[in-house]
């Protein structure tokens, strides 16, 4: 299935891509399968997404956990602890 | 509830004016406006450029003054976030609550601002003199935010 991921701020300009489509196996998928396809690209990807980095996941504009599950369709968004105000 | 992510700036006299506007029963409105500082971390900033996530910002703003609004006896509120290139003394953000009682007003205002800065997506870039730099989240939001967590109200 495939699913829309869009990169902000320092994650963007790092990741050199604001917005793609990935391919995940069809059925259940949860938040951290994702993550694990986007690490497994290795570079800068591993590297930004490891474990212990600081940043974001929100599925369809809604902040997510790893757990959170998504479907075909779905919009998920990969961003940085955010900095308004 | 007005709320707004724009490119221009805004006065706070003309929304207070229309926050209160034929609604007799406001008796306290509370305010709150940020400004872009012209030096942050030990650097001198020049400009700073605030980007954002169109798609989830206006429904992040609108979740967070709900949230208030369950808390506490709010009238009306307006947020107001600017996105784009601002310059030092440049206004950022407005929060204005109306209510009948100060208490919920200052809370209100106070509460919407923490829950903004640790939850709504925008993100602020600088220029330094030693270059352009993305702004690090600070500890000191995330802990103003979950001192609301269990709720205080007198």
């Amino acid at each position: 299935m495939h699913i829309k991921v869009l990169y902000f701020a320092r994650l963007r300009e790092q990741f050199g891509v604001s917005e793609e489509i990935v391919e995940l196996p069809d059925g259940a998928v949860m938040v951290a399968m994702l993550l694990d396809v986007l690490r497994a690209r290795g570079g800068v990807w591993a590297e930004q997404l490891a474990a212990g980095q600081a940043y974001r996941v929100a599925v369809n504009q809604e902040l997510a956990d790893q757990v959170a599950p998504i479907e075909a369709g779905d919009e998920v968004a990969i961003f940085p602890p955010v900095t308004g105000g | 509830m007005k709320i707004s992510v724009q490119i221009e700036d805004f006065d706070l006299g003309r929304e207070v004016t229309e926050l209160r506007a034929h609604q007799p029963q406001i008796g306290a409105v509370a305010s709150f406006v940020g400004l872009v500082r012209d030096i942050n971390d030990g650097s001198t900033v020049a400009a700073m450029s605030l980007e954002h996530y169109p798609a989830m910002t206006e429904k992040a703003l609108r979740d967070i003054a709900a949230e208030a609004a369950q808390r506490w006896q709010i009238i009306d509120a307006t947020i107001i976030h600017r996105i784009g290139d601002l310059y030092p003394t440049d206004q950022i953000v407005l929060v204005a609550v109306a209510s009948m009682h100060r208490h919920d007003a200052f809370a209100a205002c106070e509460f919407i601002m923490d829950f903004l800065k640790t939850s709504a997506p925008f993100w602020k870039k600088e220029l330094t003199p030693q270059g352009a730099r993305w702004v690090d989240a600070r500890e000191t939001d995330e802990t103003a935010t979950q001192r609301w967590t269990k709720p205080s109200k007198r």
